[in-house]
């Protein structure tokens, strides 16, 4: 009873709060913060390390002929800066990645969310994990020495060159399948299941409400997953590389060789390219190029989920 | 389970009188992932073919070598991705875990710097792996004169999974219920108190399996390291965190530019041996994840 007594007296400061402050409850949130603001920093790094360099180079190289001409050469003598067929390359293997995966992935993520029992389910998911999990070197080594000379004997009248495109394509589209599939699959689970009953009660079928119900209102989410595989692919340096080559023609034919971007950047900063060279400053150029467009891509599938999602609830 | 709760006479009402075309988009959506799955068997099917030949201890014991392909090995890399996993786990786990707490506990949502932090680390988490490759060259290589060694990759190794780790452990924590905390505090534990002694023990299954799947992707990246001249075929294992060295995935690299078939199948057996290595965590991580996982 007085023990009851003494703890409902009331504080003369007139506050529950404790009035002497905790010291050590303040540096773990400060030590938590640091932490945090690790990631701050790297992205200051990087914009850092790619600024001072780019702006080097456009002194020594000008932005005319950089976005002006197509001919793309910085490693030969007399070098040439024109970015048009590596900017051609990365769009034309990025193309043809996201042929093959945004139909595979959507049709996996329909067929997970939708068909299959738990068990199944349970099963299956971490086969797309481990195929995710796969490193792009090894992809790489299969699009060379597997599939390169597979479409070439199936195929001859393609005309398939040693490194080509195609593969390097097709195998970065199965890169990106895992992406496509689990962020759409998802996002499809976070569906109601009124919606699907709704749809049932008006007497549609499965077929008809997965495509007509599920995937438009999970249709943000699927984009958003969409988007994201396509900077993904854009900035796959390994696969296209090891099966795409480095040589950079202007040249729209996928059975060519031809270097994207991040090829680029892995050939010249692998020590092709002497220090302090305008060769380079040109790693950096393209690095920022590069980063900008993913930037942008992962910046527009952040307001795609924002803006566009369906409430429900 | 979003099937389960639909009466099954309801959807069977529902697809009569169209059965084929029900049945062939069905087929069709099983094959679009049996592709994948095909894919994934091919895959492995033929690079423990080709690298059959070579899957001995040679493999481990010998270094790599120009000269004899035939007996070539792959130590330097073993070694080299083992130097930069530790590390890298040294680093960036505790990091993430840190900096996740901070975002899930303590972070007031209504403030800029809280949202500006966790827009960063979605954004981090997409940029292109050779970009990183790009910063550890220009920042750390170069500008912080650490040079390219162990310290230099593990460091750029560790801002690249970081944010993955940071997003795994996000999910864990936010799985534990609220009235954990509530209760815990209720008792008259402090916010710390709470975090250290309920929230992280509950979310540890979670949080384990995200550094897994995290040091797994560092395991197998390569892109970053083509930009710290570990190119190169290193003949010798790192004596330490300043020494030069190579990892495996950049080791298969150097072997497939090569023109000589034995390169080729030493490269087909030193994936076998990522792959093995790769296989070996997921299957850990899977197996916490259903083991220990709680539905609350």
């Amino acid at each position: 009873m007085s023990a009851q007594h003494r703890t409902a007296a009331p504080r003369t400061s007139g506050s529950l709060a404790r009035s002497r402050p905790r010291y050590g409850e303040f540096a773990v949130k400060a030590v938590l913060l640091l932490a945090a603001l690790v990631s701050v920093v790297t992205t200051v790094g990087i914009v850092v390390a790619l600024l001072e360099p780019t702006i080097e180079f456009f002194s020594e190289v000008s932005f005319g002929e950089f976005f002006g001409s197509t001919t793309w050469g910085p490693l030969f003598n007399p070098p040439a800066f024109g970015v048009w067929p590596i900017i051609v390359a990365t769009t034309e293997i990025t193309l043809i990645a996201i042929v093959v995966a945004v139909p595979l992935g959507l049709a996996a993520a329909i067929y997970l969310s939708e068909y299959a029992t738990p068990r199944v389910r349970k099963v299956l998911k971490p086969v797309l994990e481990v195929l995710a999990g796969v490193p792009t070197v090894v992809f790489g080594f299969f699009a060379l020495t597997f599939v390169t000379p597979l479409l070439q004997d199936v195929f001859p009248f393609l005309g398939l060159d040693g490194k080509n495109a195609l593969s390097a394509g097709l195998l970065v589209g199965v890169m990106i399948i895992p992406i496509v599939a689990s962020l759409s699959e998802d996002s499809m689970a976070a569906v109601p299941n009124g919606l699907r009953e709704g749809s049932y009660a008006l007497g549609a079928s499965k077929m008809i409400t997965s495509v007509r119900v599920v995937v438009p209102a999970a249709f943000s989410g699927i984009v958003a997953a969409i988007i994201l595989a396509i900077s993904r692919a854009a900035g796959e340096t390994m696969i296209v590389a090891i099966a795409g080559g480095f040589k950079s023609v202007f040249t729209l034919n996928p059975a060519d060789e031809m270097a994207t971007m991040a090829a680029f950047i892995a050939q010249a900063g692998s020590g092709d390219a002497s220090v302090g060279s305008t060769a380079y400053k040109t790693i950096f150029a393209v690095g920022s190029l590069l980063f900008i467009m993913t930037f942008a891509m992962n910046y527009l599938s952040a307001r795609m989920v924002q803006k566009y999602r369906e409430v429900y609830d | 389970m979003a099937i389960l709760s639909t009466p099954r006479s309801a959807v069977q009402l529902a697809s009569k009188g169209r059965p084929l075309r029900e049945h062939l988009f069905r087929i069709a959506l099983l094959a679009s992932l049996a592709v994948a799955i095909a894919f994934l068997a091919m895959l492995i099917i033929y690079v423990v073919e080709e690298g059959w030949p070579r899957l001995d201890s040679t493999l481990w014991e010998n270094q790599p070598s120009i000269r004899r392909p035939e007996t070539a090995g792959i130590q330097s890399g073993i070694f080299g991705t083992l130097w930069i996993i530790g590390l890298t786990a040294l680093m960036a786990l505790p990091t993430g875990i840190l900096a996740a707490i901070y975002l899930e506990e303590y972070a007031d949502k209504t403030k800029w710097y809280n949202r500006l932090i966790e827009l960063n680390i979605s954004n981090l988490a997409a940029v292109p792996s050779i970009v990183y490759g790009i910063l550890g060259l220009g920042m750390i290589a170069r500008w912080m004169a650490f040079g390219f060694t162990v310290m230099t990759g593990a460091i750029t190794v560790s801002l690249l999974v970081l944010p993955i780790v940071i997003i795994s452990a996000r999910e864990a924590i936010r799985a534990v219920p609220p009235s954990i905390r509530e209760g815990s505090l209720a008792l008259g534990a402090t916010q710390w108190q709470t975090i250290y002694r309920q929230v992280l023990p509950a979310s540890i299954p979670g949080i384990a399996t995200g550094s897994i799947l995290a040091l797994s992707r560092a395991i197998g990246e390569a892109a970053p390291f083509l930009m710290l001249g570990a190119a190169t075929l290193v003949r010798f294992n790192p004596e330490g965190v300043w020494s030069t060295f190579t990892v495996l995935p950049l080791q298969i690299y150097s072997f497939i530019a090569r023109p000589q078939e034995e390169f080729a199948v030493l490269a087909a057996a030193a994936i076998v041996v990522l792959l093995a290595i790769l296989l070996l965590m997921n299957s850990v991580a899977i197996w916490l994840r259903n083991r220990y996982q709680k539905r609350w």
